[in-house]
């Protein structure tokens, strides 16, 4: 294109096309704001499937008894429908879960940003990112295959009975058995399916998030402040506990709403390891059913369309739905509400 | 009182008794500090031991049975015979379609939102939607896949086919791609644009022949941890109906079909050793195609903080 060279000569070749770079300006401004309007209609589809759907269950079964039944048994031939019981088993694996990853996810933010030297915190800050991506479904087999084995096995050790040789029958409480008795602990026996492995195993795989976004958080608070305490005389400890988690704790706690919401929304962990029986109640040790379980286990089987079973999946999704809204709505109002800004 | 007043030997007084009551304790402290030091050190060091063991258990059941044969046969009742083929060329047709809808979706609306918009209601409407669609769990992604693609638009998408699994993942990973886009392009130097704007070019010049390039990297590395989120991704293709066992390839994009997390969960689920062993192949396999991705990702990020 030599010829076209811009030069005294041939300058009148060039011409400015503003109507075509005007045209294709607008044809792609147009484009990208459609594209943008996609994740608007996403939200629309969501709360337009999940409140049609729920409405439509809700003229079948009444709220009071959504919200009052004991027993959630939509697929047997006396119906039930106790979200609650769905709900406890939820609740009780995301506690489980929080209170692993909230002291190990924090602690490990807090070695990372203020102890670790600069190499190791630039190896392990990308590997905690490479965690926080390990699919969950590689934390179901762990939990259902290995942690509940292994947490089975400590639960069988501790309730091994110990012997109580004869020579201590002078002791009061030998009293009451038979000679070479045999003392059991009350320890409970660990089901093949039970809420505490999933629950932990659900701890550990949102430990990366809570650990690299608190870490964000913590590193982010300025030199100055650590400096300011350290001349006023107080230790590492001192400055961190009472200078630097206060100045990051919005961002901290927004970590840990993020992961209390992933950890109620989590699905393939507690259906995998905390099993389908839906039970009402806290108790660990026991298989339970969780509201995503719940949605699988109706997924996974032949329900038609249009029936009563199919519409409980919309109904316990909205109230999933509402629980990890709120916490969202939640979190945004703290944020905003406890920022430190520093210039 | 004022300071005035205090005659000298109280002065005096007080000082002697702030003396005493100041105890700096400093070894006492320390001692506390060593303690909590160490307590975030084994913190650190359990989370990863824990993902460590995991990852040992993993490979210890699953690298008997990874061979090729395991790659290139089809799933089976019979453990010895079963592979992973339909799953991987489902994986890989999922993914494919995933990175074509999203890429232009994704960068369109980050671009839409920090290159062409003002700061009026409709952005700011827009941006609130897309931090709230990122808290939204992928189960509920799967309950709007299943009533938009699979009942309501069932004759165009084949039902629950490859092209419904595709869509609901993009929709998925979506907000991760505009929330990283528009991180890309904020950190773009303004004066780059303004430079393209002296020569009279518009936005539109601006963007594709300045901006866009620039920005590249790091829209490139959210759009791969998007992905390989979606590649992990189990339950919202469970909620859709995506099989669970498929002797077959799928032919086309309205074909039935299943993928590696899926297959996992199956092999996971049954009663038998055999199959948990299988599913730990299935997982190394799996763990192998993230780490490719991610390490490209992080490599290309630090490539592109080293540019600036």
């Amino acid at each position: 294109m030599s010829a076209e060279t811009p030069s005294p000569k041939n300058v009148h070749l060039w011409q400015a096309n503003y109507k075509s770079a005007k045209t294709l300006e607008t044809i792609i401004r147009v484009l990208c704001g459609f594209f943008a309007v996609i994740s608007i209609a996403t939200t629309a589809g969501i709360i337009g499937t999940l409140v049609f759907e729920t409405i439509e269950f809700f003229q079948e079964v009444p709220l009071w008894q959504f919200l009052t039944d004991t027993r959630w048994t939509p697929l047997f031939a006396s119906k039930q429908f106790g979200i609650f019981v769905l709900m406890s088993a939820t609740l009780l694996t995301s506690t489980i879960a929080i209170s692993v990853a909230v002291p190990l996810g924090l602690l490990s933010a807090i070695f990372l940003s203020e102890y670790a030297s600069t190499p190791m915190r630039k190896t392990l800050k990308p590997l905690l990112e490479v965690l926080a991506g390990i699919p969950s479904v590689v934390f179901g087999y762990f939990a259902l295959l290995t942690v509940t084995p292994f947490l089975q096995e400590i639960f069988d050790f501790v309730r091994t009975p110990i012997p109580i040789p004869a020579w201590l029958d002078f002791l009061p409480f030998t009293q009451y058995y038979e000679p070479d008795f045999f003392l059991e602990l009350p320890f409970p026996y660990l089901e093949g399916f039970n809420a505490l492995s999933a629950g932990l195993v659900l701890g550990i795989s949102i430990t990366p998030l809570v650990a690299s976004l608190s870490e964000d958080a913590i590193y982010s608070v300025p030199q100055g402040l650590r400096d300011g305490a350290y001349a006023l005389g107080a230790t590492k400890r001192e400055t961190i506990l009472a200078v630097v988690i206060p100045a990051a704790l919005s961002g901290i706690v927004a970590s840990i709403i993020l992961a209390i919401s992933r950890a109620v929304g989590e699905t393939m962990i507690v259906t995998l390891a905390a099993g389908q029986n839906p039970n009402l109640g806290f108790n660990p040790f026991v298989p339970v059913m969780t509201m995503t379980a719940y949605i699988v286990q109706v997924s996974l089987g032949d329900t038609a369309v249009g029936t009563l079973p199919y519409k409980t999946i919309f109904a316990v999704g909205m109230t999933l739905f509402l629980m990890t809204l709120t916490l969202n709505i939640f979190s945004f109002w703290f944020v905003r509400r406890f920022r430190e800004r520093y210039e | 009182m004022t300071f005035e007043s205090i005659t000298d030997a109280q002065a005096e007084a007080n000082l002697v008794t702030a003396e005493a009551k100041f105890q700096p304790n400093l070894a006492g402290r320390y001692r506390l500090d060593a303690i909590f030091k160490a307590a975030t050190i084994a913190a650190t060091t359990i989370a990863i031991a824990v993902l460590a063991w995991l990852m040992f258990d993993v490979l210890l059941s699953g690298v008997g049975s990874l061979d090729w044969s395991f790659l290139t046969s089809f799933p089976s009742r019979r453990p010895e015979q079963a592979g992973i083929l339909s799953a991987l060329v489902g994986t890989g047709w999922v993914m494919f379609l995933v990175a074509v809808f999203s890429f232009p979706i994704g960068v369109g609306s980050g671009l839409f939102l920090e290159e062409f918009s003002d700061d009026n209601w409709f952005a700011r409407f827009i941006e609130i939607n897309i931090s709230n669609l990122a808290g939204v769990p992928s189960i509920i992604y799967g309950l709007l896949g299943l009533t938009a693609f699979v009942i309501i638009l069932g004759d165009w998408t084949g039902g629950r086919s490859i092209l419904t699994g595709a869509l609901t993942l993009t929709l998925l990973i979506l907000p991760i791609i505009i929330v990283a886009t528009r991180e890309a392009l904020r950190a773009v130097p303004d004066s780059i644009r303004q430079a393209g704007y002296a020569l009279g070019a518009n936005s539109w010049q601006v963007i594709w022949s300045h901006t866009l390039p620039t920005a590249f990297p790091g829209i490139l590395t959210g759009v791969i941890l998007a992905l390989s989120r979606a590649i992990g991704e189990t339950a919202p293709l469970i909620t859709i109906g995506a099989l669970t066992f498929i002797p077959f390839l799928p032919e086309g994009p309205l074909d039935p079909f299943t993928v590696l997390p899926i297959q996992i969960y199956n092999w996971v689920s049954r009663p038998q050793k055999d199959f948990h062993d299988l599913a730990a192949s299935g997982i190394i396999v799996l763990l192998v195609v993230l780490l490719v991705m991610n390490s490209f990702a992080i490599f290309l990020r630090s490539r592109f903080q080293k540019a600036r």
